[in-house]
């Protein structure tokens, strides 16, 4: 009898030992972005930094220096090599990391996207995190176009590279409000046009557009680069007032322009609070204190109540954060 | 009998170029416009600054490649200057930023003199390294647009005359020189000089070192120029996007022009309308409503077209030649 | 120094001939003993960088995604000898893996595509060869013109989207181990093999140098400059069409824009395995050990975190420092 007290004992005394020993290794999280000297995710990786130094993870990033689709398979490998216990990734293609993230898989590591979603190979990743709902995104932007001139008029989208996942699937959502949302019936999109996310193709793009279609009334571009483009392009050609511009930057690409009332208003979401998010979403599951669940809740400091949503994607905010001159100086990315 | 050979080259050029403006023109008649022309004429300075420099290399036999490179690290350090240092004045940064282009474009000169290296490998170095550089120093973060100065920016927007914007008057201005540079001193000639006959140069008198090193330093400060002018195209400067790829569609646009990749041959008319036949293309095909997936097959065979133009005319002329018994 | 003089006779000073160099020293004055010199160097560090480095089963694994560059570095090596260049191959494996992917996904046999990918690499390499060879064009720019169209027309083929829904044998070539090497690394080892002996060991390899050395001089010797040129064209063409269908069977999916800025990495393996731009000098012996020093690099820096500001400028400084060492040691074995 004693024995076997002393056994469960030392057995409880282990099972809590170990667990404690789990517990205090640290979480290895590793996040790759896209590319390098990009400010945008500069603001993500400040989300992840501070989300880990408060809750004791590890973090380090890695870059590769061109988002080229393949660039950041080795990128991937290397950190399985290193045996990281999380890889967050903001994918630049949305099937060529499936085999090296399948890797990753069965050595144990959670996989996570974010900013976005490698769309239609969802299996190979365990979770994804966004920053806002993606669906929401493009009737989100034709709404505060539609806003700006009176719902009416000729409106073109100048976007990034012919085949980027989230653009495409911005660009599908905003062509489907158009035609069947009646609140739009007045606005046609005359083209969709490509900058492949360069400022001087952008640029002609832009540019071309004006020229091509003389009644255009407002633009739409979904992508920093693109947006800061046609902007430079309607303030040197002085077209800002009837031609209305709008889309998806950073506050700190844009802030000129809305100071000098270029552009009226435009729309992005927090990254920082989406790094904040990932890293805590990571660290629970990591723990398993949050189960990894559709229709699953989680609370997270200064979030809230967190859902995750349907093929295990998980919203950081629910709409687009607006910005305009008001409140353009209360953020610094 | 010469004077007619070469008119026949460049004829060749303005030849395509009206003809890509009728075809563009007759398919959308919009495209016909002073609208077009401006949006043509603010499309090509940053390319045909960079090419009078890489046309100057090119007709030494060498080649440089790390123009973009060097483009992008002159303009971030500018970009710094104006973002840490706002009471410096504009003409500061842009002296600065040429100033860092001719050095680093020393650099490359050096290389290929001291130690005798051809000039495609050194600069390949020079690509990777001058851009590693631009994101060490920058500490790998953009320059924003707030800090770009107002003065700057509006150089690509407002004109002193006939409302050619600035921008465009300094791309000019700089072929012009080039132009009598090349065509007209005693130094340019000598380039001409070395680049057909390496071999020959010293025996002529031409100090093969002092050329060679001025034609890199002047390319690399033309890429500081043009480092300068994209911070005022565009507003702003980022480590990753400034200037990549910008040496390709410069040496795309100098070989249009008619420079040889031999050396010794090529005028800074050529180029020019190489740059501007490749700008007006690249204006075109938007305008045109060409497909994005369509685009680079057209690009990729405008190139070829152009070269086999040129060699066409180039048979012909030498044909003419030889019938003429020359 | 070997040259000695013996006292002077009636026909005047007299000279021994100079002493034959030591082979051990022969070895080691070529480029690629440089090479090989800095992969061992480049081991070392990488080594000492980063405790996860030095395994082999990762280390063959990460070469994986270069051997699909490396093995047409293999055949640009011959190319650039005979003193020729072809910037276009990295956008001609896009092309012929969407002509592979367009085939299949039409429900044809994918052996049938396979043939349709390699047939459209030999005609790229047949536009290359024609415009180079019969128009006179330098290749250097007509092959950024067609890079440029071939690039266009893989969008063309593919648009935006990307073709997948491969048969399971024919994807994850890198998975499969033969000798407990991955395939595709086999697959360079023995290209490698073959054409080392076929550049040294063969008339035609040997005609390959002189064609570089001097057209002029090789047209004299009755050599045909102008249909080996061609078929060295056509080669490339075709072994891009091979790696094209590589990265398609290692990535599971092609895209329009697969292998893009592959064009620098592959002249990157040639030049820094010694062979000379000018053409006339270079061995498939010095790229296939460029392609590992790249590998090894690359691998080292990505594993130890080093960022890739600093990749960049390694990768630039070890570009000129091997050709400066490379032309110093050209230069020695002349005197």
């Amino acid at each position: 009898m004693l024995r076997r007290s002393l056994l469960a004992g030392l057995a409880a005394g282990a099972l809590v030992a170990g667990a404690a020993v789990a517990q205090g290794d640290p979480v290895q999280i590793v996040y790759i972005p896209k590319n390098t000297g990009n400010p945008y995710f500069d603001s993500l990786v400040a989300g992840f930094e501070d989300a880990c130094a408060s809750l004791g993870c590890e973090f380090t990033q890695a870059a590769p220096a061109t988002a080229e689709a393949t660039s950041q398979i080795p990128f991937i490998t290397a950190q399985i090599q290193r045996g990281v216990d999380v890889i967050a990734v903001s994918p630049n293609s949305p099937d060529a990391l499936n085999q090296v993230l399948d890797r990753a898989r069965a050595a144990g590591i959670l996989v996570l996207m974010v900013n976005g979603d490698i769309v239609g190979s969802e299996a190979y990743r365990d979770a994804a995190i966004l920053p806002v709902d993606f669906t929401r995104t493009g009737p989100g932007q034709v709404e505060l176009l539609g806003s700006m001139i009176d719902y009416q008029g000729q409106i073109a989208i100048l976007s990034a590279t012919t085949d980027a996942p989230d653009q495409n699937t911005w660009i599908a959502a905003m062509v489907n409000a158009l035609e069947t949302d009646p609140k739009y019936a007045n606005m046609e999109l005359v083209a969709t046009v490509y900058g492949d996310d360069e400022p001087q193709k952008s640029t002609t793009e832009a540019e071309a557009l004006l020229q091509t279609y003389p009644d255009l009334r407002g633009i739409i571009s979904p992508t920093t680069v693109g947006v800061a483009a046609a902007a430079q392009v309607l303030q040197s050609a002085g077209r800002a007032d009837e031609v209305i511009l709008t889309g998806l930057g950073t506050p700190n690409q844009m802030r000129p322009f809305i100071k000098d009332g270029t552009v009226e208003a435009f729309q992005l979401w927090s990254p920082y609070n989406q790094g904040w998010l990932a890293a805590h979403f990571a660290v629970g599951v990591r723990n398993g204190t949050i189960e990894n669940v559709v229709g699953g809740t989680f609370e997270v400091p200064n979030l809230g109540t967190v859902t995750i949503g349907e093929n295990n994607v998980i919203n950081t905010q629910a709409e687009l954060t607006t910005f305009t001159a008001e409140n353009i100086d209360d953020y610094d990315f | 009998m010469i004077g007619a050979l070469l008119r026949g080259r460049e004829a060749g050029l303005v030849v395509m170029i009206l003809l890509v403006v009728a075809v563009v023109g007759g398919l959308a008649p919009r495209f016909l416009d002073w609208e077009t022309l401006r949006i043509v004429a603010l499309a090509v300075p940053l390319v045909l600054i960079g090419a009078m420099g890489q046309m100057m290399v090119l007709v030494a036999r060498h080649v440089d490649l790390s123009q973009g490179s060097i483009l992008a690290f002159s303009s971030i350090v500018a970009g710094m200057m104006f973002r840490d240092l706002p009471e410096l004045p504009v003409v500061a940064g842009v002296a600065v930023a040429i100033l860092l282009g001719a050095a680093l474009g020393l650099v490359n000169g050096l290389l290929v003199v001291l130690f005798r290296l051809p000039s495609i490998i050194v600069t390949l170095g020079t690509l990777s390294l001058y851009r590693g550089l631009v994101f060490l120093v920058s500490d790998a973060r953009q320059v924003d647009p707030q800090f770009i100065p107002r003065g700057l920016i509006s150089m690509s927007q407002t004109s002193p005359v006939l409302g050619i914007p600035w921008i465009v008057i300094v791309a000019a201005a700089v072929a012009l020189a080039t132009w009598a540079f090349l065509g007209h001193s005693r130094l340019g000639r000598q380039i001409y000089a070395l680049g057909s006959n390496p071999v020959a140069a010293p025996l002529r008198g031409i100090n093969v070192v002092r050329v060679t090193l001025l034609v890199f330093t002047l390319s690399g400060a033309l890429a500081g120029v043009a480092g300068i002018l994209y911070a005022s195209r565009f507003g702003y400067v980022n480590p990753g996007i400034t200037g990549l790829g910008f040496e390709f569609a410069v040496i795309a646009a100098v070989v249009v022009g008619g420079v040889s990749i031999n050396g010794g041959s090529g005028t800074v008319l050529g180029t020019v309308l190489g740059v501007l036949l490749l700008g007006t293309v690249s204006v075109a095909l938007p305008i045109l409503g060409v497909s994005a997936f369509w685009q680079d097959v057209f690009n990729g065979a405008v190139i070829i077209l152009a070269l086999l133009v040129d060699r066409g005319l180039r048979e012909g002329g030498a044909r003419a030649l030889r019938r003429a018994g020359a | 120094m070997s040259v000695a003089e013996r006292p002077d006779g009636p026909a005047g000073p007299r000279r021994e001939a100079a002493r034959a160099r030591p082979g051990w020293q022969v070895a080691l004055v070529r480029p690629e003993a440089m090479t090989l010199l800095l992969l061992v160097g480049a081991f070392v560090v990488a080594s000492w960088l980063s405790p996860f480095f030095a395994d082999a089963t990762f280390i063959l694994s990460s070469a994986t995604f270069y051997t699909e560059f490396a093995i047409v570095a293999l055949v640009l090596t011959l190319l650039i000898i005979a003193g020729e260049i072809d910037l276009s191959p990295a956008a001609g494996m896009a092309l012929a893996a969407c002509v592979f992917g367009a085939v299949a996904q039409a429900g044809l046999p994918i052996g049938l595509a396979i043939a349709a990918a390699l047939l459209a690499g030999a005609l790229m390499g047949l536009l290359n060869g024609v415009l180079v060879l019969v128009f006179g064009l330098p290749s250097i720019i007509v092959t950024i013109g067609t890079l440029t169209l071939f690039r266009g027309l893989a969008q063309v083929l593919a648009g935006d989207r990307s073709i997948g829904g491969f048969p399971g044998w024919f994807i994850g070539i890198d998975w499969r181990l033969w000798l407990g090497i991955p395939a595709p690394v086999v697959i360079f080892v023995v290209a490698a093999a073959l054409l080392a002996a076929f550049l040294g060991l063969t008339v035609t390899g040997r005609q390959i140098h002189q064609i570089g050395t001097s057209p002029e001089a090789a047209r004299h010797a009755g050599i045909r400059v102008r249909r080996i040129k061609m078929g060295l064209f056509v080669a490339m063409g075709v072994t891009a069409a091979l790696a094209g269908l590589l990265a398609a069977s290692r990535l599971a999916s092609v895209r329009y824009d697969l292998a893009t800025g592959g064009e620098l990495t592959m002249v990157l393996m040639v030049m820094l395995g010694g062979t000379s731009i000018f053409g006339g000098r270079g061995s498939i012996l010095g790229t296939f050990l460029a392609a590992w020093l790249l590998v090894i690099i690359a691998t080292g820096m990505t594993v130890a975190n080093v960022p890739v500001t600093s990749q960049l400028i390694v990768m630039g400084l070890l570009l000129i420092v091997s050709i400066i060492a490379t032309n110093v040691i050209y230069a020695r074995s002349q005197r």
